[in-house]
């Protein structure tokens, strides 16, 4: 089973890499309108403020989602599902399927644009009482759903 | 399901009153741009006196107040074996009721006006989507906790079959304090006990509550608390007396204040715990375990034994030296806005153990291997800590004063270590064969202890200390409360998730003892 080994989580789909870049999109606006309004607050240092904030803009929208996107992987197997994502900071869960509640397949817009789905499965426990699981095929999280549906199923009959 | 949908008479519930003011303000709200554009309309007829429009706008206001209060008082909720019902409308009467397998969640809704006056709505969301959910608007906010709990348990019963609702019903006759068949005495605290329990509650929050009372009715009084002159000029005043005691004058008063603040710390202390924990019994039925207690509120809470998550047992550094200690259950339901339920609050530990045994918990055992965190997390955290006052030292030393330097460097770098090591050394678990035990705290230590299957969720977190020093903290998901353990060492915390996934996927989660 799973001994912490990252080689066995499967990736999510490549297109999760698009919805992060339209999604911090705004934040990298943010980033070089500050910039710039700092820029005209500050003249002497103008440039060097516009730059610095065009790169974390870049940064931000180019490279972070592709990090973000190579540090996540999930993995199912018979009876539990495990999420994990982050690299500086780490957050490897494990969800036995015994103890879901109820999951649930949302879209929103983009992820619909792009044929995706976040598979949200929720448990009784304070901490962790929802993990997601973001850039999935809409088909794979929703047979995704049925396999946790029918194990859950099995358990409580 | 049952064949009427009506709520059997005198059984239903009101709402909260205040909701009535809630609705009138949302009505308000509403009607005040026709009522202002009425009386603007009404000045321009020439010959219509101002008083038409504001007695128009009078009339809307009295409408508005007399439908949110017939609206009130029409509406009634009733939560019964089945379904949950609920019957509003003032002309046109509309029952709905929603069988409890259909309720796929209960959400709670708080906009600004409920929130301020702490009620909320309550949502029962059947998957229908849309307006045909049931609503219920507004409710006190402990008792839309209350519902969802109960809502959520009640489908529980439904989803596990007819047995627990028999068990269930079987506890609520209990609670209401019918036919008790077996209920066998756990654990009561007499008047004794609570006086001396009181004793350890030594509480000042009197001072406080006072010193807050005083700011509010500041302006009141002739002369400021807050000034230091005033106080000067008291003190002066009282001075001569004091004087004429010579040097022991001020030793006097200063021993008779501290005496008497102790005294009033221990009498509100004692207070406190008297009216909180007058009568104190835990009964243990059929069903679950029972626990009434207070003098002026009385609660009778029930707790179903398969609802008990885990055990903590608390102390305080005074009391542990004679050996009383606290126990809590960790459990699903709430207990009056905490997250755990007491269950003994002040007692020996051999009056302790078995209320733990009756929940189906055990202590652990004597060869248990106790791991301690990984003691580098600590020192590197040190490390870092310890940089700003080497800075310091440094400055210092530049500036020529060597002796502050010195005794910056001796007082303050060996405190940090403490505070490290102690920080360090307060942590450790242990893993039974059905159980954790994670201890929590030196000088007050702290045991929880949870029955592996009961965990929802495993999940382990580093940042990037963690990543460079090989440890983790391992989080595990319990329902109703927090369990984490820091510090681990990455290749221990793996092995330890795989062992609790393991034991929870072995149980099958109808299998649960009850």
């Amino acid at each position: 089973m799973d001994h912490g080994n990252d080689d066995e989580l499967t990736k999510v789909h490549p297109d999760h890499v698009r919805v992060l870049r339209i999604q911090s999109f705004a934040a990298g606006a943010f980033c070089v309108i500050a910039a710039v309004i700092a820029g005209l607050i500050f003249p002497p240092v103008r440039w060097y403020v516009i730059a610095l904030g065009a790169a974390l803009a870049l940064f931000w929208i180019i490279r972070l989602p592709a990090r973000r996107y190579a540090h996540k992987g999930y993995m199912m197997s018979g009876d539990r599902l495990r999420v994990a994502r982050g690299m500086l900071f780490r957050r490897d869960t494990v969800v036995p399927f015994g103890r879901v509640q109820h999951i649930d397949v949302t879209q929103n817009p983009l992820e619909r644009f792009y044929g995706l789905a976040t598979l949200v499965v929720h448990t009784a426990g304070t901490h962790n009482s929802s993990v997601a699981l973001a850039g999935l095929k809409r088909a794979d999280a929703d047979a995704m759903r049925e396999d946790i549906r029918r194990h859950i199923k099995r358990e409580t009959l | 399901m049952t064949g009427e949908g009506g709520i059997p008479p005198y059984q239903g519930q009101r709402t909260s009153p205040l909701g009535f003011i809630v609705q009138v303000v949302e009505n308000l709200r509403k009607a005040i741009l026709p009522i202002i554009a009425l009386m603007f309309g009404s000045q321009q007829f020439g010959d219509t006196p101002v008083v038409v429009g504001l007695l128009i706008g009078l009339a809307i206001i009295v409408f508005n107040v007399a439908v949110a209060w017939l609206g009130w008082t029409r509406r009634r909720y009733f939560v019964g074996d089945e379904d949950v019902r609920v019957e509003s409308g003032i002309f046109s009467r509309d029952a709905r009721s929603v069988p409890y397998e259909r309720i796929q969640d209960v959400s709670l809704e708080q906009k600004l006006i409920p929130r301020i006056l702490g009620l909320t709505s309550i949502c029962f969301e059947t998957g229908a989507g849309g307006k045909d959910e049931l609503k219920l608007s507004f409710v006190t906010q402990s008792e839309g906790e209350r519902l969802r709990t109960l809502v959520r348990e009640r489908r529980e019963d439904h989803a596990l079959g007819s047995a627990r609702q028999e068990a269930r019903a079987e506890a609520a006759t209990a609670a209401a304090g019918v036919a008790e068949p077996e209920s066998r005495l756990l654990f009561t605290m007499g008047p004794g006990r609570l006086a001396l329990f009181g004793l350890f509650e030594f509480s000042l929050i009197i001072f406080a509550l006072l010193a807050g009372a005083l700011q509010q009715l500041d302006s009141f009084l002739p002369y400021s608390v807050w000034s230091l002159d005033d106080w000067r000029g008291f003190a002066s005043s009282q001075m001569s007396w004091i004087g004429a005691w010579g040097v022991v004058g001020p030793v006097i008063v200063g021993t008779v204040v501290t005496i008497t603040i102790g005294l009033i710390g221990l009498a509100t202390g004692i207070a406190r715990t008297v009216a909180r924990d007058w009568g104190f019994t835990l009964e243990r039925n059929a069903r679950g375990f029972r626990r009434r207690r207070g003098l002026f509120t009385r609660t009778d809470v029930v707790m179903p034994v398969h609802r008990v998550q885990a055990a903590r047992i608390t102390t305080g550094c005074l009391r542990r030296l004679f050996g009383w200690h606290g126990l809590k259950f960790i459990s699903l339901a709430q207990d009056s806005g905490s997250e755990s339920h007491v269950v003994a609050p002040f007692a020996q530990m051999d009056e302790i153990w078995p209320i733990v045994r009756e929940a189906g918990l055990s202590a652990p055992p004597a060869d248990a291997r106790w791991h301690l965190p990984k003691s580098d997390r600590w020192v590197v955290l040190g490390i870092l800590g310890a940089i700003p006052v080497l800075a310091m030292i440094a400055f210092l030393a530049m500036e020529g004063r060597w002796l502050l330097a010195l005794a910056a460097g001796l007082v303050v770098l060996p405190m940090l270590g403490l505070r490290q090591y102690f920080s360090f050394a307060r942590h450790r678990y242990a893993v039974g064969v059905r159980q954790i035990f994670v201890r929590e705290g030196l000088v007050t230590p702290e045991l929880v202890i949870a029955q592996q299957i009961r965990l929802q969720t495993v999940e382990i977190a580093r940042g990037p200390l963690g990543r460079w020093l090989g440890y983790c903290t391992v989080h595990f998901g319990l329902a109703g409360g927090k369990l984490s353990i820091p510090g681990v060492p990455i290749a221990e915390a793996f092995a330890l998730r795989e062992s609790v996934l393991n034991s929870i996927a072995a149980v099958d989660f109808s299998d649960l003892p009850q």
